[in-house]
């Protein structure tokens, strides 16, 4: 079974084939998700193409094409016909970034953090509290907020914060990295669990005595930046009004605006993450994973390596909890809890420790299936329910079926399971982690 | 004037002493060793010169500076490289990898430089290559750059660990029982390895070893530890001819018995 599959692969995967599979994947999937925009079959057709672009053998240059082509205008303009494809694409690339960024410190440089999720939240409330009302509300009780305020900084602010979030998270990764130095394996996992229920705590009760974070209600509303000038959306709405139906709204324009502010950032991630991994740095991170003792016997300061590894991570994190911010224009202390950690360690699992695409690919995973697979596998249930089918043999009535057997609220029962099929069945994760192959002089013999 | 000196080292575990005022030198561009049964304190006295272990008395002079203090990276940046007793590769990175993290200390990029791709990066990184390439079939090793670590054989393996020391451009090269587990023809080829790297390379070596055909046939110089003091000091001929060594190897009785 596995060796035919193996040939199958084979097969697709030379001569013209790749490119003619690649292609016949993204024009069904683009046709059907137009035809039927709520389909999630159809989606999912269209979501294998850049997974098959990856896989496949055709030539990079076409290969970038084809992912420019999907990435610019297909999912944009598919997107604004269901603005929910927008958001899934958007949850992606935020969970992809907080993977990358995992996976720096956890899969590089061997760092177990269950704290991670405390840097997204730096981030995001770096924003919050100076992109909405809240700097001047912080003489009041939550809640309590007199009419009137005003909002601090204008929203163009936004593009400073986000080197700003990048920077006070790198900052918080240090403050947490240097207690934690001396640390290794489990006991570094308790206090980087501590470290990301104190940021939490934290946001939760500094409501007073200044209200700087508005306690368990959360921050809202945030200031989005703001939409590029009228005479580059003018054009588009044209362009767009006959294919979509109609003129898209300003709404829809910001789910755009949003879907390429998070793929910029994600292309920055990625860069960042392979480049810094294929050099001295990357290569001294996975020295100290390896071996500890013998990396600082070769020479390479455990301190300040660990150091840049929980400040690199972060910085991923930081970015992204800006931009959340301002996509949400809320944020509470909820949004940041442990399971949150948990969850972007699933995605760091699943992809594969210290592999950059496996990563990005278990973040998008764990997304659809989260907010799509689930939710749709719970509808069909609810509607089963509602009809009078039964299940022959057995004689089973679907409306007798209890009301609590909801998939969608079995979110973490399936985060667990992954977890442990992971690690029973494929413990280095769907996309493994690869050396580079150098092409070294010796071998040209 | 002696590369390395120390005077009085004194390493404690609880009540246990595992080194005992150990005074020791080496002289540069020799090859010593330090000999003795199992337990007699030999990897302590290493780790303490490495400054995995700060000693708790006694000054250890490196090139007339002390290291006591000094974390192991410092030590290696001072130009004293090592290899373990267990070999600690990199096991799960490539073998080119492994020589590279070796050169971690000579290599001058730093993050912006990896972020940007600056020329500085690729040629280092070029040249780096270049001189791992030349490192491994220094050792004695062919077409094996991309291979992972851990699939080589023994061998090959302690044979990386002595590039990856040898990739920091040491002056002293510490090695820990280099050639435990190999065969005779395999202690053969370190042997002649270890002479060149003293002879071409000009690098002085101290090293930790059982097998006595190694030990006599290489060192110039050899140290005998017993319960972590120097019972005994000399050239191979005169360590071969001394009596507390007979009976530190075989016993008291069995030494008087030879007679």
């Amino acid at each position: 079974m596995k060796t035919f599959f193996s040939e199958l692969f084979k097969k697709a995967n030379s001569g013209f084939w790749p490119i003619v599979i690649t292609l016949g994947f993204l024009i069904v999937g683009t046709i059907s998700v137009y035809q039927s925009p709520r389909s999630l079959s159809a989606f999912l057709t269209l979501m294998l193409c850049p997974l098959l672009l990856y896989f496949m053998k055709i030539n990079m240059k076409i290969k970038i094409f084809i992912g420019l082509l999907l990435i610019i205008v297909i999912l944009p303009v598919l997107g604004i016909r269901n603005i929910f494809y927008l958001e899934v694409i958007f949850q992606m690339a935020v969970f992809a970034a907080l993977a990358l960024g995992l996976n720096i410190v956890i899969g590089m440089a061997g760092l177990l953090d269950l704290g991670y999720v405390a840097f997204y939240a730096v981030g995001a409330y770096t924003w919050a509290i100076f992109g909405s009302k809240q700097l001047s509300l912080l003489h009041s009780i939550p809640g309590a907020a007199p009419a009137g305020a005003e909002f601090t900084l204008s929203p163009t602010y936004f593009w400073l914060f986000l080197f700003l979030g990048v920077g006070l998270a790198a900052l918080a990764g240090i403050l947490l990295g240097l207690p934690v130095l001396r640390l290794r394996g489990d006991y570094l996992a308790i206090v980087t669990l501590g470290f990301g229920e104190v940021i939490r705590v934290l946001a939760l009760n500094l409501d007073k005595p200044l209200n700087l974070t508005n306690g368990p209600q959360g921050i809202t509303p945030i200031q989005r930046p703001p939409l590029p000038p009228e005479f580059i959306i003018g054009p588009i709405r044209t362009l767009l009004t006959p294919i979509v139906g109609r003129p898209p709204t300003d709404a829809e324009f910001y789910n755009v605006f949003f879907y390429f502010i998070a793929l910029f950032i994600i292309m920055i991630a990625i860069m960042v993450a392979t480049r810094l991994e294929d050099s001295r740095i990357g290569r001294a991170w996975t020295a100290i994973r390896e071996d500890e003792t013998a990396a600082i016997a070769m020479g390479i300061p455990l301190v300040r390596m660990k150091l840049a590894a929980f400040a690199a991570g972060a910085s991923f994190a930081g970015a992204m909890g800006v931009l959340y911010s301002a996509n949400r224009t809320f944020v509470s202390p909820e949004t940041f809890s442990f399971l949150q950690s948990i969850g972007v360690l699933t995605m760091v699992i699943l992809g594969g420790l210290g592999s950059i695409p496996g990563v990005i690919f278990g973040a998008s995973a764990v997304v659809i299936l989260n907010i799509q697979v689930l939710q749709n596998f719970s509808l069909y249930l609810s509607e089963l329910r509602q009809s009078d089918a039964v299940i022959p043999i057995i004689n089973f009535a679907w409306k007798d079926l209890s009301n609590q057997l909801d998939p969608a609220k079995y979110q973490k029962l399936v985060f667990g399971i992954i977890l442990v099929l992971m690690m029973i069945f494929r413990p280095s994760g769907l996309i493994p982690a690869e050396r580079r192959k150098r092409e070294l002089v010796e071998e040209k013999e | 004037m002696s590369l390395l000196q120390t005077n009085n080292v004194v390493k404690r575990f609880g009540g246990l002493v595992a080194v005992n005022k150990m005074t020791f030198s080496v002289d540069e561009g020799h090859i010593v060793s330090i000999i003795g049964p199992n337990g007699a304190g030999k990897t302590t006295f290493f780790n303490s010169l490495t400054g995995i272990y700060k000693p708790e008395e006694g000054e250890i002079l490196f090139k007339d500076h002390s290291l006591i203090g000094l974390r192991p990276d410092q030590v290696s940046a001072r130009g004293i490289s090592r290899t373990f007793q267990n070999i600690r590769l990199f096991g799960s990175m490539s073998v080119i990898e492994n020589i590279l993290v070796g050169m971690h200390i000579r290599l001058k990029q730093n993050a912006l430089d990896a972020l940007f791709r600056s020329k500085k990066f690729n040629e280092e990184e070029k040249d780096a290559e270049q001189k791992a390439s030349a490192l491994m079939e220094y050792v004695g090793l062919k077409n094996v750059g991309n291979e992972l670590a851990r699939n080589l054989p023994y061998g090959g393996q302690r044979r990386i660990e002595i590039a990856r020391a040898l990739a920091a451009n040491p002056t002293l090269l510490l090695l820990d029982e280099p050639t435990a587990g190999m065969n005779p023809n395999e202690t053969e080829d370190a042997i002649k390895l270890f002479r060149r790297i003293r002879d071409e390379k000009g690098i002085t070596i101290l090293l930790i070893e059982h097998d006595m055909r190694v030990v006599m046939g290489i060192s110039e110089y050899i140290s005998v530890m017993d319960y972590g003091e120097k019972i005994a000091e000399g050239t191979p001929q005169e360590i071969r001819k001394n009596q507390r060594v007979i009976e530190a190897y075989l016993g008291r009785d069995a030494a008087s018995s030879k007679d």
